[in-house]
């Protein structure tokens, strides 16, 4: 069943075309990543469907409600939450009221303070902690914690790896089956391709706003996916390459 | 008089100037508008407060108690209705409207009012004191704005602090877009902001009326005095506000133990030399 739909979805960042006539569809319950290089579109189309970078034209449905114009402050009422890029967080507030503020309009469900401190067992024991203190890593797993508290129907990661070592990446990345079987699906935009590959059920791969190549991570040989990315030539004919279709 | 006394009698101005100064932390805090009619919104409570006595013969107290309220809601609409639209462009622009605000306010009073200097009559209570030691008396006014103004304070503190709308207010104030990200609506935040302001400015007003007199212009030097707090206190923080307006008061009357003349220009000194020693402040810190 579709949760998220994308349909020719044209957005700006500043003067550039940074998402260009895009469609895509997110099933309920699966994790779909995006990669692309710097610049492809990435981030402007998670922010899009935040509510954040209004669309030029296009169109964006949750759950069969068509959302295009609804304010970002709308959407996490309505099912959605951002995992900014760069984290984020609220620097003069605690570890716990920066979680706490991800639940000022949440919708009710299965997550709460209890449940994220379950899933980061450190949190719990820094929850006094002022957030600016905290590690980029640590960061990065209150700001997913933000957002599982308002109980998202989609959950939206933005360059989670971006600054932090691998090996912190893999850990914070390994609690995402937790996060699906919660009832969340997931739309990541990923830099770090062979993470991407590694927690994706699906993948997307965008080049200058428009989808190259998209498949199943074990469908995909490392030569499309690299020709996608780089966008070199017309050698992902072995893929499924759409320009913006589905 | 003594020396004590002057120090006692500092501490409890500076809870009213801490109670002034608050509105305008706030709103630069959260919104970064520096309201140069914040000074002129407590003349305008004032004069309120003094048409609603003579005009209706309540006391006093209801007065303060409709009063604050109501400047709560003006906070609230002045904010979606006129600050808002300046918001987006930039801050040169808020900063114009609040100064607009500031002449139109004070020429609706010298227009309603006339440019004759008031006071606020708080009966035997404003006069009234007790002796604290032999040389030390306190005043019942002094006193309870004193108290009102940490009661406010700390009542403010808590709003911000355990509820979710204040955590909103102080997430806001550290990152909008993000705060926006998390279901808050800017606007609603923004209003909330401004209403706390405004009730504060007008509580101080009311006590200021009592204290002194006041006419139609008096606004923007009392506006210094919100400035001095803020400033010496470090922007962001309540409880540097208060510690920046006991700093202000007690400079200002210790200064007056020696000279009455220098009562004003102590508190400046003070004021420029945090600016060039210490800019961020006394108690640099969290957001508001």
């Amino acid at each position: 069943m579709t949760l998220l739909s994308i349909r020719d979805l044209t957005v700006y960042h500043g003067q550039l075309r940074a998402v260009d006539g895009l469609s895509l569809e997110v099933e309920r319950g699966e994790v779909l990543a995006i990669i692309g290089a710097n610049g492809a579109g990435k981030s402007t189309l998670l922010r899009a469907v935040a509510g954040l970078n209004p669309p030029a034209s296009g169109s964006i449905t949750l759950d069969g409600r068509d959302i295009t114009r609804m304010p970002a402050h709308k959407r996490v009422p309505a099912g959605i939450a951002l995992v900014p890029e760069g984290r984020r967080l609220f620097r003069s507030l605690t570890v716990e009221e920066n979680l706490l503020a991800g639940a000022y309009r949440g919708r009710p469900g299965a997550w709460n303070l209890a449940r994220v401190y379950e899933l980061f067992p450190w949190m719990a024991d820094r929850r006094a902690q002022n957030a600016a203190q905290l590690s980029g890593g640590e960061q990065q797993a209150v700001a997913i914690g933000r957002a599982l508290l308002s109980n998202p129907a989609l959950l939206l990661i933005d360059e989670l790896s971006l600054g932090l070592a691998p090996v912190v990446v893999r850990r914070i990345y390994e609690v995402l089956p937790d996060i699906v079987t919660a009832g969340t699906t997931a739309l990541l935009v990923e830099q770090d391709v062979s993470q991407a590959m590694r927690v994706a059920d699906r993948l997307h791969c965008l080049l200058e706003g428009r989808s190259v190549l998209r498949g199943r991570p074990r469908e995909l040989t490392p030569e499309q996916v690299e020709h996608a990315y780089f966008g070199i030539g017309t050698a992902y004919a072995g893929g499924t390459p759409g320009k913006g279709g589905d | 008089m003594g020396w004590l006394n002057a120090i006692v009698q500092g501490l409890l101005l500076g809870g009213l100037y801490a109670l002034f100064a608050t509105g305008l932390s706030l709103m630069f805090g959260v919104m970064r508008i520096v309201n140069l009619a914040h000074g002129d919104l407590a003349v305008v409570a004032s004069f309120l407060a003094l048409a609603l006595v003579s005009g209706t013969g309540l006391p006093l107290w209801v007065v303060m108690v409709v009063t604050v309220p109501l400047f709560a809601l003006l906070g609230y609409l002045t904010q979606r209705v006129l600050l808002q639209r300046s918001l987006g462009a930039g801050p040169l622009a808020t900063l114009l409207v609040t100064f607009g605000l500031s002449i139109v306010l004070q020429n609706i009073l010298l227009e309603v009012f006339s440019a004759d200097t008031r006071t606020l009559d708080g009966g035997s209570f404003a006069t009234a004191s007790f002796h604290l030691t032999d040389s030390t008396s306190v005043g019942y006014l002094s006193l309870t704005t004193f108290l009102l103004a940490c009661a406010a304070l700390a009542g403010i503190q808590v709003f911000l602090s355990r509820t979710g709308l204040g955590r909103m207010l102080r997430a806001s104030a550290d990152d909008r877009e993000t705060a926006s990200l998390m279901g808050a609506d800017s606007r609603h935040v923004y209003g909330i902001a401004t209403a706390i302001a405004f009730a504060t400015v007008a509580l101080a007003g009311l006590m200021f009326a009592m204290r002194s007199s006041f006419d139609p212009s008096i606004g923007p030097s009392r506006l210094i005095f919100a400035f001095e707090a803020v400033v010496i206190g470090g922007l962001g923080s309540l409880w540097g506000t208060l510690l920046g307006g006991m700093v202000l008061g007690v400079a200002q009357s210790l200064s007056a133990q020696v000279d009455p003349a220098l009562t004003l220009l102590a508190g400046h000194l003070i004021f420029l030399a945090v600016l060039a020693f210490r800019p961020q402040g006394l108690l640099a810190g969290r957001a508001a």
